[in-house]
């Protein structure tokens, strides 16, 4: 990957939200880079600030609600920069999202067929009739049967695996180079999960689309994502490539989140539970180390004051100073570990 | 589609029976009948009295005077007035349209106040517009309708002498002319605008709370994704998801206007049934006054099949049901 393939710059991102009178940061100084024809994932427990990352990068936000900070490059633009009208010619033609709950992300009223069009009518020259045919192409796409009569359908009559795949549809209707999928299955069953993931790897090898993939599912993640970044309270902790990340995650929360995944090691254990939540955005302590309030037994002296992502290995960054000591002890908590071997990766 | 409506219409059925047996107990429970006011007349006795009552049926059993009622509504005939001696159907019929025209009138400048109010409220909900409406919808809120509308008529009609004061029509105007129509509406307009204005609170304010709770819907987020114009996103998406709920209002709307007319009527001298239903009640006119129950309770029905017909044009998810 060089950085002619950059699609996507986040650049110090910082996005506040507005309680009771007072903006305070879900998403605080973000860095992140998407390449094209790459899919990174998102993970973190609920609260950590993913999805407000997500609708950071359309402009999806309240104006009066929010504020953002920094820049978006995006294809040689500043979408920070850019008006709402501006903003209007890159939502659902450059970018486009895929939403969590298949049954409130569609209109009641409105046949989906229609709701697939919408977006090319304000992003394509075609006409009325040539609109209807693209819709029903991308139904069978999105491997739905029976095309041409679904695309008469009210959102009602489908079942919840049908919707999500139009809600895919409605996504790759004006074939975006950046697909932002926020929970893409959550809100699916188990078998219907496996399928949609499919179909979401499928269409991404055939249209070479980039994909930010939200989720909290790690499960998802390993079998889809080429790199994978942590989010916790507002800040990437860690980055790094799959393969890596899961072979050697570093970060407390990572290991944490690690292992309480289901997986065929811990087989009949109890899974592993994260000590404490996600604090909420106004009783978020903000300086030092974020994490530490959920970890047991570390030693000031070792901490940096406020720890820094810093790349320990090509492509894999962690914030955590001495992420080498600690490691998942039998009790379901992060320990401290040795104390001579401190981290000192600049 | 039709399969729904025809099923819609049949449920009226028995909704018809069990209001057409409420009206009769009800005329059965009133105290006194038509002819309790001759009691103290001089010259008739109280035996004429009986024989008055025989003929008219009132000392048939119970049954049988409902089932004479009923075969009598099937064939039109809503009875006699004793007080005006002439069929209340006929009484009823020309007052009836004065009461349909103004609850018309009445319910177009509604919508035609509300909708609007209702809309910018919604849209710039929590600015300085937003307030000024909600303000205004706790003042017509809070003001009685007799009130307003005397105050209505004082001002606009014996002070500015901008409208008439009473009466339907002028009556040295040709019928059926077009100035002749155009005078009905003259004579409607303060009364209409007078009932209008205080019937907008429900309207605006189920509008304005379905805007801001739709605004917040994921399917517009997912009509703002796919880059739809904000203005184009409140036509297509919020607007008509916003507006099912005042169609499934209007059954209950018209019930309102109904009753409304009660006072407008009178306080306009406005000759509608509204009017002729105070004037029936105080003078025991009770065939007139059942006459009138029921055509309010079936305006009712009516009402809410209408309601439900326009739901299940707009929703598709009552058409399958
Ligand atoms: N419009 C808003 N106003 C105020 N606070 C908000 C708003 N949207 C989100 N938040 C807060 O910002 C934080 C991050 O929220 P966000 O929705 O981004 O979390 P998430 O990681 O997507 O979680 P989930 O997995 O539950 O979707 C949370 O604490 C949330 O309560
Ligand atoms: S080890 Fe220290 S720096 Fe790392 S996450 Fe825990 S508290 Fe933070
Ligand atoms: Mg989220």
């Amino acid at each position: 990957m060089s950085n002619d393939d950059i699609l996507l710059q986040v650049e110090d991102l910082t996005t506040s939200f507005r309680i009771d009178d007072q903006y305070y940061p879900a998403n605080d100084h973000i860095n992140l880079d998407v390449y094209e024809n790459e899919i990174v994932a998102i993970v973190g427990e609920s609260g950590c600030g993913k999805s407000a990352f997500g609708h950071s990068i359309m402009g999806m936000h309240s104006q009066e609600q929010t504020k953002i900070s920094g820049k978006i490059h995006f294809k040689g633009a500043d979408l920070l920069s850019y008006s709402n009208t501006q903003l209007n010619k890159v939502r659902g033609k450059e970018i486009s999202m895929i939403f969590q709950d298949p049954l409130t992300a569609l209109n009641p009223l409105m046949i989906v067929g229609k709701q697939i069009e919408e977006g090319m009518k304000y992003h394509t020259k075609l006409s009325k009739n040539k609109r209807k045919q693209k819709a029903i192409e991308i139904l069978s796409e999105v491997k739905i049967p029976q095309p041409e009569r679904v695309y008469s359908q009210y959102p009602h009559e489908l079942s919840g695996g049908m919707r999500q795949r139009i809600v895919i549809a409605i996504a790759i209707a004006c074939e975006p180079s950046l697909i932002i999928a926020d929970e893409p299955t959550t809100a699916l069953d188990v078998t219907i999960q496996a399928r949609i993931i499919d179909l979401l790897k499928e269409l991404k090898r055939r249209m070479k689309t980039s994909i930010i993939l939200i989720t909290h599912d790690l499960g998802v993640v390993s079998e889809m994502a080429d790199r994978i970044a942590v989010m916790y309270t507002g800040e990437f902790v860690e980055i790094g490539e799959t393969k890596n990340f899961l072979k050697n995650p570093l970060h407390p929360y990572s290991k944490s989140l690690l292992h309480s995944l289901p997986s065929k090691n811990n087989q009949g254990e109890k899974l592993h539970v994260i000590k404490g939540v996600v604090p909420s955005l106004n009783h978020l302590q903000r300086q030092g180390c974020r994490f530490k309030p959920r970890m047991s037994g570390t030693d000031d002296s070792i901490h940096e004051e406020t720890p820094t992502l810093r790349e320990v290995e090509k492509g894999h960054w962690v914030r955590c100073t001495c992420y080498k000591h600690f490691q998942i002890d039998n009790h379901n908590q992060v320990v401290e570990g040795e104390k001579d071997d401190v981290f000192q990766g600049q | 589609m039709w399969k729904f409506v025809v099923r819609r219409i049949l449920i009226m059925i028995p909704q018809l029976v069990v209001l057409s047996v409420l009206v009769f107990i009800l005329a059965k429970v009133m105290p006194g009948d038509a002819l309790s006011g001759l009691v103290e007349t001089p010259g008739v006795d109280s035996s004429t009295i009986e024989d008055m009552r025989t003929n008219l049926g009132i000392n048939d059993p119970v049954h049988v005077q409902y089932l004479n009622w009923i075969k009598g509504l099937s064939q039109g005939d809503l009875g006699t007035s004793y007080i005006h001696q002439r069929p209340v159907l006929e009484l009823l019929e020309a007052r009836l349209w004065n009461t349909v025209y103004l609850s018309a009138a009445i319910l177009f400048l509604t919508y035609l106040i509300a909708i609007p109010l209702g809309i910018t409220a919604g849209r710039f909900h929590d600015s300085l517009v937003d307030k000024l409406i909600v303000g205004y919808n706790y003042v017509t809120y809070a003001t009685p309708l007799f009130i307003f509308a005397l105050l209505m008529l004082f001002v606009f009609g014996f002070q500015l002498q901008w409208f008439p004061t009473g009466g339907s029509t002028d009556i040295n105007l040709e019928p059926e002319t077009f100035s002749y129509y155009m005078d009905k509406i003259y004579h409607l307009l303060l009364p209409a605008l007078s009932g209008a204005l205080l019937a907008t609170v429900g309207t605006i304010q189920y509008l304005r709370n379905e805007i801001i709770d739709t605004k917040m819907k994921d399917f517009i987020k997912t009509a703002k994704s796919k880059g739809v114009p904000e203005a184009k996103i409140y036509s297509h998406h919020i607007l008509r998801n916003s507006f099912l709920p005042i169609a499934a209002f209007l059954g209950y709307e018209i019930t309102g206007l109904i009753t409304g007319s009660i006072f407008l009527e009178s306080i306009f001298s406005y000759p509608g049934i509204g009017q002729l239903f105070l004037q029936s009640i105080s003078q025991r006119d009770f065939s007139v006054v059942t006459a009138l129950v029921m055509v309010t309770g079936v305006a009712t029905l009516i009402g809410t099949l209408l309601s439900d017909i326009i739901l299940s044009l707009v929703d598709p998810r009552i058409r399958v049901e």
